[in-house]
C-alpha cells in the first residue's frame, strides 16, 4: 500500500470534485478497493470516503420502481421486503454473493465497479493489460479457469465478478450518477459496463470524477425470477456461470423471458435474441436450445475455461426447465 | 520408560476423567481473546519486517537496489544478500538459510526484508526495492519431469521400495486386474493463523516468540542456521493457530527476524501475508500414483503394486509417501511399492495433514472400489476378504487393528445396505444421489518426550513441557491425564506449555502429539505418586489417589500436608522395542453420501459418518472434533482444493484463499464421528493411538466413490470439480 491522503466528503458534489483529481479513488465499503491496494494493484494518491454521504436509502419511485441508494449495504438490499417481494432475483443475487461479514460492508455503487478476479490482475509481477496497459495478457495462454467466454478480445479475457449487476442487468436498471459539476446522468447498466476491446483499463462509461449516486430499477416485470449460480463451493466462491431469469409463463407457454449471465463475460451478459426466441414460445426442448444457441453465440473457450460452454447450456436448461414447470 | 514391553493394568484403567467429553481447558481463552498468539506479543520498541519475494523461479539476482526503500519514511533496514550474515545449512527440517546468495532456487524465495517502525512503512518500502533478474530455465510441473525422476534416500523416513514374492508374475497372471493412475494436486496448508514470530535478544541469548509445532526441532534448526548453542535459543508459543504440518519446520519469518534484530538490537516482528504464505513456506507436492491390484475371483488379493511420483527442490529427499499405507493396509503375498522424486525448482515440499495416507487413501481406497465393482463384491466385503492376520510385509503382528469392526459398525449405521451397486440410479430431484465408502488408517508414532509435574501446597498441580498445543486440544488432554494420576480435579492443574525452557517434547505432528506427551506427564506422575506415598509411609502400588488424598487401607492423607513447600517429578517415554516389533496403526471406516447435480455438475456432500479405533480416546469431545475436522480437510481434497502451477513462471496462480478453496461452512453437512472401544498395550502407557490425521485419511475416497456411484464417472484427478463431471452426465437438449 502507498501513501495517500484521506478526506471525508460531506457532500456528492464535493466527493465529484475531490475524486476528478488524477490517482484519486473513490472509498465505499473498502472491500475490494483495500485489498487492491494491499498488493499495488491500486495504488491512489487521495482517497475520497464517501460513506457519510447520504446515499443509503431505497425509495420509491414515481414509475413504481425503486431507486436505491449508492451506499446501500448489499446485506439491507437483499433484506429489503420491497426488494425481496418485487425483486427477488435480485436479492437472490446479493445472498449468493460473497460472504455474510463482507455483504454487511459492500455497497451498491462499489459491487458495479468491483474489479475482476482474474490472478494476474492481482499479481503486480505478472503480464496484464488491465493493470498495466501494453504489458501483455498472461491468462489467454496461463490458467483462465474462471475467464471469459464471450466478448473478449486479444488484449483481456477477464469476466465482471459481479452477481448483484447480473440480476441488474435482468432488470434493466439505470445507474445515476453525478460528476465534479453536479451534472447529472442515467445510463443504462446495459451500457455502463464496457467489453475489454482495445482498452481493457476502461470498464465502465464513469468518467474521472463522477460519482454513482443510485442505481433505479424499473416497475418489475411480470413472471417468476430466478438466480442460480454455479461454482466450485457452496458458498464464498465466485461464479463459474450464473443466470439471472425473469419468465411469464403458464402451462408449457412462454409469454416473455428475460436472461441475464454471469461468468462468461467483461460485463453481465444479455442477448437480445435470446429473449425473443424465448417470448411467445413453448416451453421445450427445442426453444431452450435455440436460445442457449443465441447466448452462446461466438463463445470462445481458452483451455481452461472450455467447460463454460456446455456448462453454460446445461444450467440454461435446467432454470428454463425449473422456471417453465409450472 | 521405554516403550520395549505390554503396559499391564494402569491407573488409567478406572472409568474417571481420562476419556470424559471435557471442554477445553483454553476455550474460554480463545474465544475471549485471551490466548496470545506469536505475532500479538506486546514488546517494547519491536520493529517490523516485511518480505521482499523472489519473482522469478530459477535464475540469479543481476541487480539489487535497496537506495529507494532504505529512504522510504520510517525504514531502518534492508536486508540482501548482500548484507546478510552467513549461516549454517541442512534440509528443510535440519535449517533455514535465509539471504544466502544472488542465486534463486525457486519461486516466493525471499530476496530482501525491508525492517521499518511500522508495518505499513516496511510493506511498503518493500514494494520500492528494485530487483532486476537473469532467469534460466527451470522444471516445474511434475508431469513433465518424469524422465528424470530419482530413488529418495531420507534420513528420517521409511526406504522408497518395498518388495515382497513376485509382483510382476503374479500380476500378470491374476484372474481379475485394476491397472489405474490417480493424480492428486498441489496443495497448501491453508491454516488460520500466518507464519509469524517476534525476535529478539538479550545479549548472545535469543528469544523467539514465533508459531511453530516443533518447539525443540525448532531450536535445533535455528542453532544450526545462525550457528549459536541451542541452550541459548528460546521458542515461545503456547498458542498456535493451526499448522497442519505448515509449521513443522523453522520457516523464513523466524531466521530473518532473529537477523535483523541482532542488527538492530531490537525486537522485530514479522508475519506472512495471505498470498506469501504460499511460496515463502512448505506445500504438499501433488502425485501421480499408479495403482495395480490382482486377485482371484473371489477377491482375493494375489498382487498389489503402488507406484508413486512426487516432487521436490533437488536439495530434498521429502516424498510424499502415498504407497506407505499399502504396505500394510491389506493381505496379499506378492508385494511391490515404489516412490519416486522429481527434482523441481519449486518451493520445498513438505508434510501436510497426513502425508502420505491422506493422498495414498485417495488412490487406493478408489482402487479397491474399482475391483470390487469388477467383481461385482460388496466393497465392504473386498475388504473383509483381505483382512491381513499380520502386517503383509514386515512379517510382525499388528498392535492392535478393529479395521473390520469400524467397517461394519459403520455399514449398519449409514444405512449402507441401501446403497445401489449400480451407479446412477438414485434420484432427488435434480440430485443424483450416491453412497461411497473406504478405509481409514494412520501410522501411530511415538517419540521422545519429557514432562515436569508439581505439587504445591495450594493443592495445585503444575504441568510443565515444551509441548504445544495447536488447537487440537493438548493442554485439555494433558489436564485430564493429571487430573485423574493425582486424584485432583482438572481445575486443580495447570498445564504451560510452548517454551523450550520446559521438558523436551515431540511437539505436534503425524498423530505422535497425544501419545507423546500424554505418556511422558503419566510417567512423571506416576513418579511423583511413589514420592508421594514414600512421604505418607504408604506402598506406591497400592495407594489410591482421589479427592486430592492419598489413601491405603484405613489411612489416608491430604496431598498438601505431604508437598511441604512443593513437591515435583520428572517422567520420561521413549520409543522401543514394541515400535519394531509390532505394526502399529489406528485405523476407520468413511462412509459419505452425495449429491451430484445432473445438470451442473455440482457435488455436494450430504451426509457422512466416520468409525475409528485409536485405543484409548484421552477426551471424546476433542477427539471427535479432531475426526471430523479431517473428514472436512477430506471433503477439501476430494472436492476443492487444489494450487495450480503455472510452468511459464514457476509459480503457484492461486495463491490466497479467494482461489484456492477449501471447503466452507455451506460445505460441511451433517458429520457424525464415532470411536469404538480399544486399548493399545503395546502403543504407550496411555493405551491409547494417534487420532489427528485419522480422519482425513479416506475420507476423500469415500467421496470420491460416492459420485462415481451417483453419476457412474470414476474421476481419477482430484479434486473432482464439476468441469470432470459435465461429460457423464445425463445429455440435456
Ligand atoms: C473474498 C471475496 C469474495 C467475494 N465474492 C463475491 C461474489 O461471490 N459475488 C460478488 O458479486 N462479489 C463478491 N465479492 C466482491 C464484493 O461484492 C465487492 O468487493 C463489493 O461489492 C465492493 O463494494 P465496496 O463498497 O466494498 O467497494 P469499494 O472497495 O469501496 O470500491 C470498489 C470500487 O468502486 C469505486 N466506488 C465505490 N463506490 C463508488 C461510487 N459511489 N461512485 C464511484 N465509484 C465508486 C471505488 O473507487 C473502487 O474502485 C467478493 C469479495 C471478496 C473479498
Ligand atoms: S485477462 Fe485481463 S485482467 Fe487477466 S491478465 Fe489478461 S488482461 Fe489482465
Amino acid at each position: 500500500m502507498r501513501a495517500f491522503t484521506y478526506q471525508r466528503a460531506d457532500s456528492v458534489t464535493h466527493a465529484a470534485a475531490a475524486a476528478i483529481k488524477p490517482g484519486s479513488k473513490i472509498i465505499a465499503g473498502g472491500t475490494n478497493l483495500l485489498d487492491l491496494m494491499k498488493l499495488q494493484v491500486e495504488t491512489p494518491s487521495d482517497l475520497v470516503d464517501i460513506n457519510r454521504l447520504p446515499l443509503d436509502k431505497i425509495e420509491e419511485t414515481a414509475e413504481g420502481g425503486l431507486r436505491i441508494g449508492a451506499l446501500v449495504r448489499n446485506s439491507d438490499l437483499a433484506a429489503d421486503p420491497r426488494v425481496r417481494q418485487r425483486y427477488g432475483v435480485l436479492s437472490r443475487a446479493l445472498l449468493a454473493g460473497a460472504s455474510a461479514q463482507l455483504r454487511n460492508k459492500a455497497t451498491t455503487g462499489g459491487n458495479l465497479l468491483q474489479r475482476t478476479r482474474c490472478y494476474y490482475f492481482y499479481d503486480v509481477t505478472k503480464p496484464c493489460n488491465k493493470r498495466s496497459p501494453g504489458s501483455g495478457c498472461a491468462a489467454i495462454a496461463g490458467f483462465n479457469r474462471i475467464h471469459a467466454i464471450l466478448g473478449t478480445s486479444e488484449h483481456c479475457i477477464a469476466t465482471h465478478p459481479s452477481d448483484m449487476a447480473v440480476a441488474m442487468r435482468a432488470l434493466d436498471a439505470n445507474v445515476e450518477t453525478v460528476d465534479g459539476e453536479g451534472k447529472t446522468k442515467v445510463t443504462s447498466i446495459a451500457e455502463f459496463h464496457y467489453l475489454p476491446g482495445n482498452t481493457p483499463e476502461i470498464e465502465t462509461s464513469l468518467k474521472p470524477g463522477e460519482i454513482i449516486t443510485a442505481v433505479t430499477l424499473p416497475p418489475p416485470p411480470p413472471g417468476v425470477q430466478v438466480y442460480r449460480k454455479v461454482r466450485d463451493r457452496a458458498s464464498y466462491a465466485f461464479a463459474l456461470v450464473s443466470v439471472a431469469a425473469i419468465f411469464d409463463s403458464t402451462r408449457g407457454r412462454i409469454r416473455s423471458a428475460r436472461l441475464a449471465f454471469g461468468g462468461l463475460a467483461h460485463k453481465p451478459w444479455r442477448v437480445a435474441k435470446a429473449d425473443q426466441i424465448l417470448s411467445d414460445a413453448s416451453a421445450d426442448t427445442a426453444t431452450f436450445n435455440a436460445a442457449a444457441n443465441a447466448v452462446l453465440e461466438g463463445a470462445r473457450g481458452f483451455g481452461g475455461n472450455d467447460f463454460k460452454i456446455p456448462l453454460t447450456r446445461r444450467t440454461l436448461h435446467s432454470v428454463l426447465a425449473e422456471i417453465t414447470r409450472t | 520408560m521405554e516403550m520395549n514391553s505390554p503396559i499391564g493394568p494402569n491407573a488409567l484403567d478406572k472409568p474417571g476423567v481420562v476419556g470424559k467429553p471435557l471442554d477445553r481447558v483454553d476455550g474460554r481463552l480463545k474465544v475471549t481473546g485471551g490466548a496470545r498468539y506469536a505475532y500479538e506479543m506486546q514488546q517494547e520498541g519491536v520493529l517490523y519486517g516485511f518480505v521482499v519475494e523472489a519473482s522469478i523461479a530459477k535464475g540469479t539476482i543481476r541487480s539489487i537496489d535497496t537506495r529507494a526503500a532504505e529512504k522510504a519514511p520510517g525504514v531502518v533496514l534492508v536486508l540482501t544478500h548482500r548484507n546478510a550474515p552467513a549461516q549454517g545449512t541442512g534440509n528443510h527440517r535440519e535449517a533455514h538459510p535465509v539471504l544466502t546468495g544472488s542465486q534463486v532456487m525457486a519461486y516466493g524465495q525471499p530476496v530482501a526484508f525491508v525492517v521499518a517502525e511500522t508495518f505499513e512503512q516496511a510493506r511498503a518500502a518493500a514494494y520500492l526495492v528494485d530487483l532486476k533478474y537473469h532467469r534460466s530455465d527451470g522444471k516445474y510441473a511434475l508431469r513433465s519431469n518424469l524422465k528424470e525422476v530419482r530413488v529418495p534416500k531420507p534420513n528420517d523416513a521409511p526406504a522408497a521400495d518395498s518388495a515382497v514374492g513376485d509382483f510382476a508374475g503374479a500380476f500378470e497372471s491374476a484372474p481379475v486386474r485394476i491397472d489405474v493412475t490417480y493424480t492428486t494436486p498441489l496443495q497448501s496448508h491453508a491454516m488460520m493463523e500466518p507464519h509469524a514470530t517476534i525476535a529478539m535478544w538479550d545479549g548472545d541469548k535469543l528469544i523467539l516468540h514465533t508459531a511453530n509445532q516443533m518447539l525443540n526441532q525448532g531450536q535445533r534448526a535455528i542453532a544450526t542456521t545462525l550457528k549459536i548453542p541451542a541452550e541459548n535459543i528460546r521458542l515461545i508459543s503456547p498458542f498456535i493457530g493451526g499448522g497442519f504440518g505448515g509449521k513443522l519446520w523453522v520457516n523464513a519469518d523466524a531466521i530473518l527476524a532473529a537477523i535483523a534484530s541482532r542488527e538492530l538490537k531490537q525486537p522485530v516482528k514479522v508475519a506472512l501475508t495471505r498470498q506469501q504464505i504460499f511460496h515463502v513456506t512448505t506445500h504438499r507436492s501433488d502425485t501421480i500414483q499408479r495403482l495395480r491390484l490382482g486377485s482371484d475371483r473371489d477377491g482375493r488379493i494375489l498382487a498389489i503394486g503402488h507406484d508413486v511420483f512426487s516432487g521436490n527442490l533437488p536439495s530434498e529427499q521429502t516424498y510424499e509417501g502415498a504407497a506407505l499405507q499399502t504396505r500394510t493396509l491389506y493381505a496379499g503375498p506378492n508385494r511391490l511399492t515404489r516412490h519416486r522424486l522429481a527434482p523441481l525448482d519449486i518451493p520445498v515440499a513438505s508434510s501436510m495433514r497426513a502425508p502420505g495416507e491422506s493422498v495414498g487413501l485417495m488412490a487406493l481406497e478408489c482402487a479397491m472400489d474399482e475391483l470390487a465393482e469388477k467383481l461385482d463384491l460388496n466393497p465392504v466385503e473386498l475388504r473383509v476378504r483381505n483382512e491381513p492376520s499380520e502386517d503383509p510385509e514386515k512379517h510382525i503382528p499388528y498392535s492392535s487393528r478393529h479395521l473390520i469392526a469400524c467397517m461394519h459398525e459403520g455399514a449398519r449405521r449409514f444405512g449402507w445396505d441401501k446403497r445401489n451397486a449400480k451407479p446412477g440410479q438414485v434420484r432427488d430431484g435434480h440430485w443424483l444421489v450416491g453412497m461411497g465408502m473406504a478405509a481409514a488408517t494412520r501410522g501411530n508414532p511415538l517419540l521422545l518426550s519429557k514432562a515436569n509435574v508439581r505439587l504445591d501446597p495450594d493443592g495445585t498441580a503444575t504441568v510443565k513441557m515444551a509441548m504445544t498445543d495447536i488447537g487440537t486440544g493438548t493442554y485439555t488432554i494433558l489436564a485430564q491425564i493429571a487430573a485423574e494420576m493425582l486424584g485432583l480435579p482438572t481445575e486443580r492443574i495447570r498445564v504451560e506449555l510452548g517454551d523450550t525452557d520446559f521438558p523436551q517434547a515431540a511437539g505436534s505432528g503425524g498423530s505422535w502429539g497425544a501419545g507423546s506427551s500424554g505418556s511422558a506427564l503419566f510417567e512423571a506422575c506416576n513418579a511423583l505418586r511413589e514420592k508421594l506415598a514414600r512421604t505418607a509411609g504408604m506402598d506406591p502400588a497400592t495407594a489410591r489417589f482421589d479427592d486430592g488424598s492419598i489413601a491405603s487401607g484405613e489411612l489416608s492423607r491430604k496431598l498438601t500436608d505431604l508437598v511441604g513447600a512443593g513437591m515435583e517429578a520428572d517422567g520420561e517415554i521413549r520409543p522401543g522395542r514394541n515400535n519394531k516389533e509390532f505394526s502399529q496403526q489406528s485405523y476407520g471406516a468413511h462412509f459419505a453420501e452425495v449429491g451430484v447435480d445432473a445438470d451442473t455438475g455440482e457435488v455436494r456432500v450430504r451426509r457422512m459418518l466416520g468409525v475409528f479405533t485409536a485405543g484409548r480416546v484421552l477426551n471424546a469431545k476433542t477427539a471427535r472434533s479432531q475426526a471430523i475436522g479431517g473428514m472436512v480437510f477430506g471433503i477439501g481434497a476430494a472436492l476443492h482444493e487444489a494450487m495450480t502451477l503455472d510452468p511459464r513462471f514457476g509459480y503457484f496462480v492461486n495463491h490466497d484463499l479467494a482461489e484456492y478453496h477449501v471447503p466452507v461452512h455451506a460445505d460441511i453437512p451433517a458429520i457424525d464421528a464415532i470411536f469404538l472401544a480399544e486399548l493399545d498395550d503395546r502403543s504407550n502407557p496411555l493405551k491409547s493411538k494417534g487420532i489427528g490425521e485419522l480422519g482425513i485419511c479416506g475420507a476423500g475416497a469415500s467421496i470420491a466413490n460416492a459420485i462415481y456411484n451417483a453419476c457412474g464417472a470414476r474421476i481419477r484427478d482430484y479434486p473432482i470439480t464439476l468441469d470432470k463431471l459435465l461429460s457423464s452426465l445425463p445429455v440435456r437438449a
